[in-house]
């Protein structure tokens, strides 16, 4: 009786979350970056300094606690505490735009490729394909020249322009998969319009396979973004990113290491958080790995 | 063979045609133009300009130039740094970079491939797992961190070498970026390697080789390892993509005078014709290399060139 009891309750989703939350080292990946989301969400309420304000007083002054400078100022006097938290807030927002951009994108093409007609799906695949052969950041260099540099939007359509090829192969496959399936060819043979075989029917079924996928974009949009903005190509001063606060520690660290240091810990901490839990996601979501 | 290689060819001009097409495409529909500046031209020099450029032809005659033009290998005059042809600029920067990415490629492959056999013989001991946590690390860290870092350890504190910059046949101004660039590389190519010579090493034809009473060193250099660089080959074009847009921060880092500069420079100035020259160059490069590597694979392995 408990048996069965336990036996219904293990379901994909909550065997899933056991895993999850089992590992310790995901749980504290986990810990680790809802406690870096909710400082950077706070971040304004959390020290006395605004992330533009100019302390004369303590121009590149050393992490300590003076005047509530805990991570040390900048040449100009602007808290570094702030302005690293405020990057880490602009990464996150931009990142998470764009992957949703990319998801959007990915989805609509491999579900509408995987549903098309033999000649249509190898053309729209061949075109990834070629996409797929160059160096993208390439292309989204390109695409941020051409508009306001410093945009967020256009940082954000440029990184989600460029991000959705692996979507949409996966996409593309599993569509191909359920296009046989019975209840696509129910649908189809009772007139139900391809469209809306594609939004009621396919995509659906595709989303959480996807889904996984698109928690390891988002450490990736992350890493372009402060990429772009380390080049000087993305977030321009005065508004921080943890590109251009790196670049600037880079040009000061041989007076200023902690320049440097800040903003690189936040950056690799975060990353390697969301990639340990993304990797960890798609294991606990995948039943032949148990 | 020879069908295998030309069919790849063709797929390379494909490829190429589509990212010149794409960039000058996008390039031309977007708003605002080299020409906008902080101080508006009046509308007689601004025509003039265009003129002179040809920006005042119909978009397909400047598409129809631009190819043309390309086919003969030019790429057209900078519209920022006068004086000087997109060809000239590019040909200034290139051997550095060339030099850089390169020895990057080299020094990556080498410790990468060593890395990974050395961690798939003695696997599961002190080595194995130690080269598992480094690369993890290195595949993780991005190279604007990782440059930085080791500059503040190498050269602002252990003055062992220069932090940045370069002097004309100074090799050691070029240690930093190049292990910088080789780093990641290496990380990834050696998970590569282990994954596969550890897959190799259980075949049955590798069994029957040590049945047969083949010494363990012969197995392993004779039997083992030629298919085991089958993924490792395989994964050169994308590295060698990696390494080129790893080079653009490097050279930022160490302010090193190559090709990179023009591109980011380029992209800021809307300098058209030379981000255009700069994404063509590179995006050759990529396609030529992913086409060796391509061959090497099909030459390496039949089934891949029967496909």
């Amino acid at each position: 009786m408990s048996e069965a009891a336990a036996a219904v309750r293990s379901g994909l989703w909550s065997d899933a979350r056991r895993r999850l939350l089992g590992n310790p080292v995901t749980a504290s990946a986990l810990g680790a970056l809802c406690f870096i989301a909710l400082l950077a969400l706070l971040a304004p309420a959390l020290s006395r300094w605004g992330y533009e304000h100019l302390d004369w007083q303590h121009l590149a002054a050393p992490p300590g606690l003076t005047a509530g400078h805990w991570f040390g100022t900048d040449r100009l006097g602007r808290d570094l505490f702030v302005r690293t938290l405020y990057g880490v807030r602009l990464s996150l927002l931009i990142s998470l735009l764009a992957s949703a951009v990319s998801f959007l994108i990915g989805v609509s093409w491999g579900a509408v490729a995987g549903l098309a007609p033999q000649r249509t799906d190898a053309l729209m695949m061949r075109f990834v394909d070629v996409l797929y052969s160059l160096p993208y950041l390439f292309v989204v260099i390109i695409l941020t020249s051409l508009f306001r540099r410093g945009s967020i939007l256009v940082l954000t359509v440029a990184l989600g322009a460029v991000g959705w090829l692996t979507t949409a192969r996966i996409v593309r496959a599993q569509t191909r998969a359920l296009r046989r399936r019975e209840f696509i060819e129910a649908a189809r043979a009772a007139g139900v319009p391809p469209a809306a075989i594609l939004l009621r029917h396919v995509i659906p079924n595709v989303l959480g396979p996807v889904a996984v996928y698109a928690t390891l974009i988002v450490p990736q949009m992350i890493l372009f973004e402060s990429f772009l903005s380390f080049l000087g190509l993305g977030v321009q001063e005065p508004q921080a990113s943890l590109g251009n606060l790196i670049y600037v520690g880079a040009q000061e660290m041989e007076s200023a290491t902690w320049m440097l240091l800040v903003p690189a810990t936040f950056l690799v901490v975060l990353l390697a958080c969301l990639n340990l839990i993304g990797d960890a996601l798609r294991d606990a979501l995948d039943p032949r790995e148990y | 063979m020879l069908s295998y290689v030309l069919r790849r060819a063709g797929g390379i001009f494909l490829t190429l045609f589509v990212l010149v097409s794409l960039s000058f495409l996008i390039v031309r529909l977007a708003p605002g133009g080299p020409f906008d500046q902080e101080q508006a031209l009046s509308a007689p020099v601004r025509a003039n300009l265009e003129r002179l450029y040809g920006l005042d032809q119909p978009l397909l005659v400047q598409y129809g130039r631009y190819l043309g033009a390309l086919a003969h290998g030019d790429f057209g005059p900078s519209l920022r740094q006068r004086d000087y042809s997109v060809g000239e600029l590019i040909a200034q920067g290139l051997p550095l970079s060339a030099a850089l990415g390169l020895t990057a490629m080299v020094l990556a492959v080498l410790l990468g491939v060593g890395a990974g056999i050395t961690a798939a013989v003695w696997r599961s001991r002190g080595a194995d797992l130690g080269l598992a946590a480094v690369t993890a690390l290195l595949i993780a860290l991005p190279s604007f961190v990782v440059g930085p870092l080791l500059a503040l350890i190498f050269a602002v504190h252990l003055h062992w070498l220069p932090v940045a910059g370069f002097e004309h046949g100074a090799t050691r101004f070029l240690v930093l970026p190049v292990i910088t660039l080789a780093l990641p590389v290496a990380a990834y190519l050696a998970r590569l390697m282990r994954a596969s010579l550890l897959e190799v090493l259980r075949a049955p034809f590798v069994r029957s080789a040590r049945a047969r009473g083949l010494g363990a060193t012969r197995v392993l250099w004779r039997h083992a390892l030629p298919p085991a660089l089958l993924p490792v080959v395989s994964y050169l074009g994308p590295a060698l993509a990696f390494v080129i847009t790893g080079s653009l921060v490097v050279e930022s880092v160490f302010a090193l005078p190559g090709t990179g500069r023009f591109l980011v420079q380029g992209a800021i100035d809307r300098d058209y014709p030379l981000v255009l020259g700069m994404v063509v160059v590179y995006g050759a490069l990529t396609l030529v290399l992913n086409f060796l590597a391509d061959i090497a694979c099909g030459w390496l392995d039949p089934r891949v060139r029967n496909e």
